[in-house]
């Protein structure tokens, strides 16, 4: 049977002309054209991959900075959890990090990490630089500049790395990502050919901005956008849309109050396209608002927290809050951490820097390197006009660019699932 | 300035403890914790190290004056309601949860349904008075004959047959009895165990308890062993059914997020009594 299917591929790739970018299945069916309801709506469950209920799961803390003083407004922080997820036997291990402002364990990544299991590997699953456990925890500076997040993220694997190490038999080292996590994964990659602790061999990034100032910019204007009347009527226009979700919600519990769990609840209801998007934008703002505090804090201030003050774990922080909500990852860019860099390096221009820390600054490097593939859709609403051509012209025939599927909406769908796992399996060799 | 704040909580808290006997055993067992919590919890200035300098970003700068603003919530003992829901996240990780997950661990999902429906069965006292109070006699029928049908074909409430006939459970409770005639929510609370509250549903707490002490099971068996043993069912499987997860937010905001979402939640739900009438 192997034996069969093995000439099969090999008669495939004898005869059939190569494309220019690998193409999906001809089958390929999505069933959502909307890009915002794609990107929020969970895929029936008769058009999902079917996963193991559960996976054989360890969690555990790293601490990169041991002698860290963690402030007392943040009492609730006590290390920067991972889990693995682990086979029986010899395998590769896939380290996974999650989306913008996400832990290891949402369910995204609890799905993911299925899905890699079932296909055969151990898999270290880590929170995104960007969620404030990780900012309290593992940053060694301001978040959101990706060469140094990639530092961060390097740092972490390899204590989780040694955490781990008696407990799985590795074989090959392999790295991914969605989103920021795919984005990250590459400038993780990059600091692994610099300190050879893995060797990657595979780094597989899925739904990735080309330039994160961009992406955040993008999210952000569905907010500010889509709000009737504009943000200052942004109160009214909320509650709105609170109490027509309540309507259809029987149950409410406070367990759905931000990320991915928060338009759950949305989706029972017939939302308007410019509420959907502008509770996707909505979404990307508080992820953001959470980093820039918690980065402000770990900073020592300045920035919405006054310098000099210590905050306690009983201080009002609604003030900082309001501000926090307020406050774009734009406006975090130009107004705090260019300004910080520019500080470092004199003569470095905003336009220099955001070309720098983008996948087009490191074109080169993803364009030889064969270790590299992409997963995309060319409906997501993440990137900016161009930008899919210029993924499909870097990446050549290791792209896989699906035609809808929004942001990750299309994730679990069969054909995804197969590229996924295909790539990382190695399959195109 | 603070002093306000700095005597609310005691007061609150004597406040509940003398309301009902139970409360009252349970109490004292919380009353030295709570006031050590008080002791160190009710600044709610930061503390200055140095100089203050302002930040880049400042409030008034980014807030027009008499905007609103859904994280304004009234709060006006902050100090104790975050000592309180600091208490909260450590009395759920390492009390309530753990006991929750052996619950969950020994009995079947099955069985779990049958004891929330005879909880609720035992509940719909307190939705017949708090209906019957706010004048809604539709509902107050619907939640008798609900208590009819259960305990007799549903088996003393193990099984809520009621709703597979369309009765569907009234849920009405004291405090939303006093914001549908008029009465604010005063300061938001956070109450130990219990969770995110306000003075209004706080009272209206108490008078439900009251109510079902005196009308409810726990008067129908006047038995101290049976009184626990409701008790903590109810504690175990109230729990059980509560989605909710300390830290799920990953926000740093995450007791200004709670605040708002149970003002505006409650808001609504009150908002509904006006137009069931």
């Amino acid at each position: 049977m192997n034996r069969l299917l093995a000439l099969t591929l090999l008669l495939v790739f004898l005869f059939a002309a190569r494309p220019a970018a690998a193409a999906p299945p001809q089958s390929y069916f999505y069933p959502f054209v909307n890009p915002y309801e794609a990107t929020v709506m969970e895929l029936p469950k008769q058009f999902e991959v079917r996963l193991p209920d559960q996976v054989p799961v360890d969690e555990f803390v790293v601490r990169p900075f041991p002698k860290r003083d963690i402030p007392e407004v943040f009492w609730y922080e006590k290390g920067l959890p991972c889990s693995l997820v682990y086979q029986d036997h010899k395998a590769p291990l896939v380290f996974l990090v999650a989306g913008s402002g996400s832990r290891f364990d949402v369910p995204r990544m609890l799905k993911l990490q299925k899905v890699l299991y079932q296909a055969g590997f151990h898999v270290i699953s880590i929170t995104s630089p960007t969620h404030m456990d990780f900012v309290v925890n593992a940053a060694s500076g301001l978040p959101g500049i990706a060469s140094e997040d990639a530092k961060d993220l390097y740092r972490v694997m390899e204590l989780a790395y040694h955490k781990v190490r008696h407990r799985v038999d590795v074989s090959d080292f392999l790295l991914a990502g969605y989103s920021l996590g795919g984005f990250d994964a590459a400038f993780v990659a990059r600091q692994d050919d610099q300190e050879h602790r893995f060797n990657f061999k595979r780094v597989l990034m899925i739904n990735p901005p080309v330039c994160l100032y961009d992406s955040v910019s993008a999210l952000d204007r569905l907010l500010v956008e889509n709000v009737p009347g504009g943000m200052d009527n942004f109160d009214n226009w909320f509650r709105g849309v609170f109490s027509e979700t309540m309507h259809l919600a029987e149950s409410w519990g406070p367990g759905g109050l931000s990320g991915e769990s928060m338009y759950r609840t949305y989706k029972r209801m017939q939302p308007s396209e410019s509420n959907l998007a502008a509770l996707i934008g909505l979404t990307a703002r508080m992820n953001a608002a959470d980093m820039i505090f918690t980065a402000d804090v770990m900073n020592g201030g300045g920035y919405i927290v006054p310098k000099n003050v210590r905050l306690t774990s009983t201080t009002s922080l609604t003030r900082y809050a309001i501000v926090a909500y307020k406050t774009s990852f734009a406006d975090y860019f130009d107004q705090w951490l260019f300004p910080h860099y520019q500080k470092q390096e004199p003569g470095l221009t905003r336009e220099a820097l955001l070309q720098r820390e983008s996948l087009r600054g490191i074109e080169g490097y993803l364009k030889n390197s064969k270790k590299f593939g992409l997963i995309h859709n060319e409906d997501d609403i993440i990137l900016v006009s161009g930008d899919i051509e210029y993924l499909q012209r870097v990446f050549g025939d290791r792209a896989w660019i699906f035609p809808s599927g929004g942001h990750m909406g299309n994730m679990f769908q069969p054909d995804v699932v197969s590229a996924i796992t295909g790539f990382l399996k190695g399959k195109e060799e | 300035m603070k002093t306000h704040a700095d005597h609310m909580p005691c007061s609150t808290s004597h406040g509940k403890a003398t309301r009902s006997s139970r409360a009252a055993t349970r109490g004292n067992l919380l009353v030295p914790l709570l006031f050590l919590l008080l002791l160190s919890a009710c600044s709610t200035a930061p503390v200055v190290t140095g100089p203050v300098e302002p930040p880049l970003r400042r409030y008034e700068d980014l807030v027009k004056p008499g905007q609103p603003n859904m994280l304004d919530v009234k709060d006006e003992v902050e100090g104790f309601n975050r000592g309180s829901y600091r208490f909260n996240y450590y009395f759920d990780e390492y009390l309530y949860r753990p006991v929750v997950r052996g619950y969950e661990f020994i009995m079947p999902n099955y069985l779990e349904d049958r004891v929330s429906d005879a909880i609720d069965n035992l509940g719909e006292i307190t939705n017949l008075t708090n209906n019957l109070m706010q004048f809604n006699l539709k509902a107050a029928g619907i939640t008798v004959s609900r208590f009819v049908i259960n305990s007799t074909v549903g088996v003393g409430g193990l099984w809520d047959q009621a709703k597979k006939m369309g009765l569907k459970r009234q849920t009405e409770d004291f405090g939303l009895t006093l914001g549908h005639y008029g009465t604010g929510s005063g300061s938001y609370l956070m109450l130990p165990v219990l969770g995110a509250s306000n003075v209004r549903d706080t009272t209206g707490l108490a008078a439900d308890l009251a109510t079902s002490n005196y009308l409810g099971p726990v008067a129908w068996i006047n038995d101290t062993t049976f009184t626990y043993a409701y008790s903590g069912i109810y504690a175990v499987d109230r729990r059980h059914r509560t989605p909710f997860r300390y830290r799920q937010t990953g926000s740093p905001f995450e007791y200004e997020l709670i605040r708002s979402l149970y003002t505006m939640k409650r808001d609504y739900d009150i908002s509904q009594t006006n137009e069931t009438k």
